[in-house]
């Protein structure tokens, strides 16, 4: 079904590595050749981890609660920079294209979409790399957390996080194809939106009764739920990692039929060939 | 696999292209020869881009259906797009990528076999060399148009679809953009696909021209003929009598 077709002299595959390496080449380019690309990805999480990080520190001050309650502070924060940078990751690079205009380019090239899906997914990995090593490593050296002393555990979180971050960052691609630029702020403003319900800082527990279903919808609030079941009571809860895998599964394939139904409204609509406001 | 003339490159039946209440393209149909170049004329509104952005692919069509080398855009357009190649001023490459870099991702994309080989092949025939390594979005318009052809030809294309190629290029520099066009439709034996509002361009280059208003094709035919059909000097004034509903347009309307 993949064989080579040699045409006019190019060689065609239904479905090629070799493209999705062509933007990955493309965006790794990008950011090669502009420093302030390269430092906004580490700056925004570096300045929260730094804020919360004073607050931690001031919390540990008192004995009790608020002290226990502090430690679950940072690594609230660096898991929920990780579901966030994922997302922007992913979305960012999707943005490159319709800043510069070379989206008509993409589109009639042989690039297909699952291509270019992987290819930003690709790149919201790299991107998270770029940013989270540095920032976990300042904050043992700066608060003394050590995020990877979760361990295996934190492989689990990780990739529940950045899968859920696709999720978003798939939907909201799809949003922009077919509404333009007007749409470029659910991009940024779309993960505040669903913060509330993840339970990030507090068990789900402290939402009302008619919210809790839907956060429990919502993958990232299993993660959350099983950072504060480790570090309150050090058990690592593999069902909740698992209920998280599953419905992260769910999501992504939700957000990946909206991106193409999207698109094929986008071609009906004929927006694309005048891509802009 | 389609059954398909392999004489004809792009077969085009009844389409019809409606945004809302606006008709953009009004049940069109034409066919394009393997190696000719067809202009497509039109003032705006006319439903040229509309057209390209079908022949494409991009823009879905509500009815009448677009071949391509003998294949269906809108079912397999992804076993014909590394045939095709496309190039508009109102499309851009990455600005900040250097000329070789973008042309190094378009190629890959387009799987070229021999990159390097082809982008020297390239900078040669486009003399592109002397910005080759500078990034895109610091080029003049006349320097950006050569790297918008390079990366139109990169994959050899059978099938060229260009959207005002020299729209807002200095005469000379426009020139030598069409001494280009005609240069690879002839050793290549490439079909292209014209949009243009420049109608000595479409006079030089195309070997038949679609006339389009409000969506139809009003008339069609060489340069030449057209030229003597309406009367005229050159193909401006057959555009204005089009436009304006003049002479021969005007009686082919009353017919219509």
């Amino acid at each position: 079904m993949n064989a080579p077709v040699v045409d006019s002299g190019t060689v065609y595959r239904r479905f090629s590595l070799s493209r999705i390496g062509a933007m990955i080449l493309r965006y790794l380019y990008l950011l090669r050749s502009s420093w302030p690309r390269l430092l906004e990805i580490v700056y925004w999480p570096l300045v929260t981890m730094v804020m919360w990080g004073f607050l931690q520190t001031y919390l540990n001050q008192h004995s009790g609660f608020l002290a226990a309650a502090g430690g679950t502070l940072i690594g609230a924060i660096l898991l929920w920079d990780i579901v966030m940078r994922g997302q922007l990751g992913f979305s960012v690079s999707f943005l490159e294209e319709m800043w510069s205009r070379n989206m008509a380019n993409l589109l009639i090239s042989p690039l297909t979409r699952s291509e270019f899906l992987i290819a930003l997914m690709t790149m919201s990995v790299i991107r998270l790399v770029i940013s989270t090593v540095p920032v976990t490593l300042l904050a043992i050296l700066f608060f003394g957390f050590n995020l990877w002393s979760l361990g295996l555990a934190l492989g689990a979180f990780f990739a529940n996080l950045l899968i859920a971050g696709w999720a978003v960052g798939t939907l909201v691609s799809g949003l922009i194809l077919r509404n333009g630029m007007g749409a470029e702020g659910f991009a940024w403003t779309f993960m505040f939106f669903i913060m509330p319900l993840c339970a990030v800082f507090y068990p789900v527990s402290t939402l009302p009764a008619f919210l809790q279903p839907v956060a429990w919808a919502l993958p990232p609030t299993y993660v959350f739920e099983g950072m504060r079941a480790l570090m309150f009571d050090n058990v690592f809860r593999a069902d909740l990692m698992i209920q998280a895998f599953a419905i992260n599964a769910l999501c992504l394939a939700a957000a990946c039929f909206a991106f193409v139904k999207l698109l094929d409204s986008a071609r009906r609509v004929g927006s694309l060939m005048v891509i802009g406001e | 696999m389609e059954a398909a003339s392999p004489a004809i490159a792009i077969e085009v039946r009844d389409l019809v292209k409606r945004y809302r209440r606006v008709t953009a393209v009004d049940g069109i149909g034409f066919a394009i020869g393997r190696g000719s170049i067809t202009g497509i004329l039109g003032g705006n509104g006319a439903g040229k881009t509309t057209t390209i952005g079908m022949v494409l692919g991009l823009i879905l069509p509500d009815s009448g259906s677009v071949k391509v080398l003998g294949r269906d855009i809108r079912t397999d357009r992804h076993r014909i797009l590394h045939r095709m190649n496309f190039e508009s001023p109102y499309v851009a490459l990455p600005q900040r990528l250097t000329v070789r870099q973008n042309l190094r991702v378009f190629a890959q994309l387009y799987g070229v076999p021999d990159i390097p080989a082809r982008i020297d092949e390239l900078a040669r025939e486009l003399e592109l060399g002397e910005f080759l390594d500078r990034e895109t979005g610091k080029l003049s318009a006349g320097q950006k148009t050569r790297v918008a052809l390079a990366k139109a030809l990169i994959n050899r294309p059978d099938v060229l679809l260009l959207d005002e190629p020299t729209a807002s290029l200095d005469p000379d520099t426009a020139d030598w953009i069409r001494t280009r066009i005609e240069a690879f439709r002839t050793r290549f034996n490439a079909t292209i696909l014209l949009a243009s509002h420049n109608m000595a361009e479409v006079e030089r280059l195309c070997d038949n021209v679609l006339m389009l208003k409000a969506g139809r094709i009003v008339d069609r035919g060489a340069p030449a003929a057209l030229i003597e059909r309406y009367g005229r000097k050159n193909l401006e004034e057959v555009f204005l009598d089009v436009a304006r509903n003049r002479g021969r347009a005007a009686a082919l309307a009353e017919v219509k």
